[in-house]
C-alpha cells in the first residue's frame, strides 16, 4: 500500500509539471461523452424520472458506489429499454449500458465505477415508446482510479 | 490468473408470486482497463470482463455492458420480478470470450 501511495504522489507530481493539458488529452470531453450518449439512445432527453446516487466526495476513485433508479411501472405496457451511463472525465466516455425487460420488476442498479478525477456522471433512460430522461450529477475525486 | 476468476451471486431462495427479489452479483476480476502500466513501463493491455446477461426460466431479464469505467471484481445489484418457480441464470463474458456462469433457483411459495 506504501508503494502504491509513493507511486501515486510521483505520477500527482509528474502530472503538475507535465501540466494541465496532458490530463486534459487523457480524458474524455462533455462533448465526446454526449456523442456517445446520443449514440447509444437518439433523442433529446428530459430531466426527471430518473434518480442518479452517489457519494459527493469520493475519496478513492477506483470503486465508486453508484444507484440509478428509473420511476417506471416496468410491466409490459410501459417499461424501462435501457439505461446508459457515461463519465465525462475519464478516458473513455462509456461507463455501462444496461437492458432491462418487464421481468426486471424494478429499474434499479447499483454498481461500482471508476472515475480519473473530478467529473460528471451522466444517467440517460431509454423508455419503451421512446422518451429519454437524464440526470447527472458531479463527484468530487480525491485519488484518481484509473492505474499507473 | 483465469483459475482465480470466480462469481458470487447472492438472493433469497424463497419468494411470493410477483415479488421483486433484489439480487447482488460478483464477479472477482481484475477488469484491466488498457490504461495501466507495469513495473517495466509497458502497457497491460486490456482486459475486462465486458457482459452479464441475467435469464429467468430461460427468458431474458436484464442485459448489461460493461466498459473499462467499471471497477475491479465488479459488483451489480439489481431486481427481477418472480412469478414463478425457477432458475436465475447469470453469464459474465471477457475480452478474451472466457465466460463463467452461476444459477439460482427461486421456489415460489
Amino acid at each position: 500500500m506504501n508503494a502504491m501511495t509513493a507511486l501515486l504522489t510521483r505520477r500527482t507530481a509528474l502530472a503538475a509539471i507535465a501540466g494541465v493539458i496532458v490530463a486534459r488529452n487523457a480524458s474524455a470531453t462533455p462533448e465526446q461523452t454526449k456523442e456517445w450518449l446520443s449514440t447509444a439512445a437518439k433523442g433529446t432527453p428530459r430531466e426527471g424520472k430518473v434518480t442518479l446516487k452517489a457519494p459527493e466526495i469520493a475519496e478513492n476513485g477506483n470503486a465508486v458506489p453508484v444507484t440509478v433508479s428509473v420511476e417506471s411501472e416496468m410491466t409490459a405496457k410501459s417499461y424501462v429499454k435501457a439505461v446508459y451511463i457515461a463519465a465525462d472525465g475519464n478516458p473513455n466516455p462509456g461507463v455501462a449500458t444496461y437492458e432491462f425487460t418487464p421481468m426486471s420488476g424494478k429499474a434499479e442498479v447499483q454498481l461500482r465505477v471508476r472515475l480519473a478525477q473530478t467529473q460528471k456522471l451522466v444517467v440517460v433512460a431509454e423508455m419503451n415508446d421512446g422518451t429519454l430522461y437524464t440526470a447527472s450529477r458531479e463527484i468530487k475525486v480525491t485519488i484518481g482510479g484509473c492505474g499507473g | 490468473m483465469a483459475d482465480d476468476i470466480k462469481p458470487r451471486i447472492r438472493v433469497q431462495n424463497t419468494a411470493r408470486k410477483g415479488e421483486v427479489v433484489e439480487v447482488k452479483t460478483l464477479i472477482t476480476h481484475p477488469m484491466e482497463n488498457g490504461q495501466r502500466k507495469d513495473a517495466s513501463g509497458k502497457v497491460v493491455p486490456r482486459m475486462i470482463v465486458n457482459a452479464l446477461k441475467v435469464t429467468y426460466n430461460d427468458k431474458p431479464v436484464m442485459d448489461v455492458k460493461l466498459e473499462t469505467a467499471v471497477a475491479a471484481n465488479p459488483f451489480m445489484a439489481f431486481f427481477v420480478k418472480v412469478e414463478e418457480t425457477g432458475t436465475l441464470k447469470f453469464t459474465w463474458t471477457d475480452d478474451e470470450k472466457n465466460s463463467w456462469t452461476a444459477e439460482s433457483k427461486i421456489e415460489v411459495a
